[in-house]
């Protein structure tokens, strides 16, 4: 694939493949990873495609999840556009180098396409890394961006806007997707390439970068440690601040059916799309179903619930695990209206059917 | 002739290197780091290319070695840095990056990054600190810790049936396809210096040229963790470290 010669193309992919290509096009520096089971097709992709020999792209299969998320860090100190993938068991061992990174100011785009837990688990969907990917997961006061694609559109489209968002923020940023979005095969349209940035535009743009001291401006240093208690935190108030910017400012979501909805679904991801097909199926009923699917996970959309629970009876939250985001909703609503919970975990997934029957039993 | 008539350029005949800057340093004295630090200061700005250099700081002793050498500097998760400098070496093919680590960072916690980053060959330099022990953390036992040397956790000496045996990190790197040199060197005296800098200024010329990976490990003094003076700990050195970790070229594959 000659870079010149590529433009805006629709294909018939996997989301794994998609974020590939759309890593390829959207000006990434670099890519580190090891293989696990449902994402292999993002380093197998980006291997096959060879965009070393095109837009000068790295790609490094790495020793481990360890040494990948490090790579991330020294790519992303140097001000180059880098990510990773994992699934569930790799991005628990990566949690090292992404408090490092949230503690350096490092960004850098981390994709977790979730398996089932705990453990090794299965190699099924699973979104239970919900809790670690929006608590932030490793040590320390620190968040990261979560963002919750639900098609193969978005694994593609949200490369891009991660890498947007970790450099205007210096944050790592996370893609929360799961293997069922990874390995489904969907229609996708890959944006046109964006070359990437030279030296110069680095230096420009990232004055905290480390890409060396050229013209002899003062050195730079990226770390996440002080011992003086009262410069720590000073830093630790700094990175709250950056957040509570992040909540005000970023928070995404999409909204279905909501205005005269009796009962909210949340739900993001895969659930979603379920979801989508149970509210229809309800709606035909007579049920008013109306479904809330937050984009960003952190920031969560809180106020937008808030505000619903003003106009909807009651809320029913739908996730692929035992219940973790049920918590925010929980935490959003306040009392104020009941919220149920249906989920299905260890890899297995929630049927239509199944939501349905919960929203039914709940009307009843 | 007053001090200042003395001070004159035609009558220095050494100095510090600009690099080096003059925040006061935390090494214990008699400590290897701060001679190691100079040297390295000295070789990049010999060569003139502070201006395309990163280094990666370890997790231990040297950790703050970004305050003293005015580069450009990433600080490491303990034992990473080789998986940092990877990244960087292949971000910044014309830089020179450099890491430097203790035996700890280097040939325990970050064995496996160690191994692989120099088993590929990436091009940067390894400068690797071996005191045989945990400095910054006050004396515990190392992977390099010698037997029979007493350590806070070793406190009867190290054994090999309870301890294991020390790790001759540098003759698996010199055992790899992708070093093309591998060098045992130290600081106790001005020869040893001398041969130290030179040690220093080829592989950071093999890092530019993009040769493979270059390690030079310098056999150093830890003398309050050894809990001896400066001068016992030179002499301890030469009589114990040096018969378990010889000095010397282990491979030099030259052009």
């Amino acid at each position: 694939m000659n870079q010149a010669n590529m433009e805006e193309e629709i294909m018939l992919m996997k989301g794994n493949e998609a974020v590939a290509h759309a890593a390829i096009r959207c000006g990434c520096d670099g890519f580190f990873g090891y293989p696990i089971t449902p994402q292999s097709e993002i380093l197998e992709t980006l291997s096959i495609e060879k965009p070393w020999e095109t837009t000068g792209m790295v790609v490094l299969q790495a020793e481990s999840e360890l040494a990948s998320i490090n790579m991330v860090y020294g790519g992303g100190a140097s001000g180059k556009r880098v990510m990773t993938s994992s699934s569930s068991p790799g991005v628990a061992l990566m949690q090292e180098g992404i408090t490092y990174m949230a503690g350096a100011e490092i960004p850098g785009l981390i994709v977790n396409v979730q398996r089932g837990g705990p453990g090794l688990g299965t190699i099924q969907p699973s979104q239970s890394d919900y809790n670690q990917a929006t608590r932030g997961g490793g040590n320390g006061d620190y968040n990261t961006i979560v963002l919750a694609p639900a098609t193969v559109q978005e694994m593609a489209d949200f490369v891009d806007l991660a890498f947007t968002l970790a450099f205007q923020y210096r944050t790592p940023v996370m893609m929360l997707s799961d293997g069922a979005i990874g390995q489904m095969m969907e229609k996708v349209k890959l944006p046109a390439p964006k070359p990437r940035l030279t030296r110069e535009q680095i230096e420009e743009r990232y004055p905290w970068a480390a890409s060396g001291r050229r013209g002899g401006q003062n050195p730079r240093v990226l770390t996440s440690l002080d011992l003086d208690p009262a410069v720590m935190e000073q830093h630790n108030l700094h990175l709250q601040r950056k957040y509570a910017e992040i909540e005000a400012k970023e928070v995404r979501f999409e909204e279905l059916m909501c205005e005269d909805a009796d009962i909210v679904i949340v739900a993001f991801g895969s659930a979603a799309r379920i979801c989508r097909k149970a509210m229809e199926d309800a709606r035909q009923r007579g049920i008013r179903v109306g479904m809330l699917r937050p984009i960003t996970l952190w920031p969560f959309p809180t106020q937008e619930i808030q505000r619903l629970s003003e106009t909807c009876q009651r809320f029913l939250c739908v996730e692929i695990n035992a219940g973790q985001m049920l918590y925010d909703i929980r935490q959003a609503v306040n009392g104020k209206r009941p919220v149920d919970f249906y989920g299905r975990c260890g890899g297995m997934m929630p049927t239509p059917e199944e939501v349905l029957t919960c929203l039914t039993n709940i009307k009843d | 002739m007053t001090k200042e008539e003395l001070i004159q350029p035609e009558n220095i005949v050494s100095r510090k290197p600009r690099l080096l800057n003059d925040e006061t340093m935390h090494y214990c004295p008699g400590c290897s780091h701060g001679m190691v630090h100079k040297l390295v200061a000295e070789v990049i700005e010999e060569m003139g290319i502070e201006g395309d250099t990163i280094g990666i700081c370890p997790v231990g002793c040297a950790v703050f070695a970004y305050r003293y050498i005015d580069i450009d500097w990433i600080e490491a998760a303990h034992g990473r840095a080789p998986a940092i400098a990877s990244a960087l070496n292949r971000m910044w093919p014309q830089h020179l990056v450099f890491t430097y680590q203790g035996d700890g960072d280097l040939a325990c916690i970050g064995t496996a990054e160690t191994i692989h980053a120099l088993n590929r060959g990436e091009n940067f330099t390894v400068i690797f600190i071996n005191n045989a022990i945990y400095g910054m953390t006050g004396g515990q036992m190392a992977p390099t810790t010698l037997l029979g040397m007493k350590t806070s956790t070793c406190p009867y000496g190290r054994q090999p049936d309870l301890h294991g045996y020390p790790l001759q990190i540098t003759q698996i790197a010199a055992s790899l396809q992708g070093t093309c040199y591998v060098t045992r060197q130290a600081v106790h005296n001005v020869a040893a210096i001398h041969r130290a800098k030179k040690a220093l200024r080829k592989a950071f010329e093999n890092s530019l040229k993009r040769r493979g990976t270059s390690f030079v490990e310098i056999v150093s003094t830890c003398n309050a963790g050894w809990k001896m003076s400066p001068e016992k700990a030179n002499e301890w050195m030469e009589e114990n470290l040096f018969k378990t970790y010889p000095l010397g070229d282990l491979k030099d594959i030259e052009e």
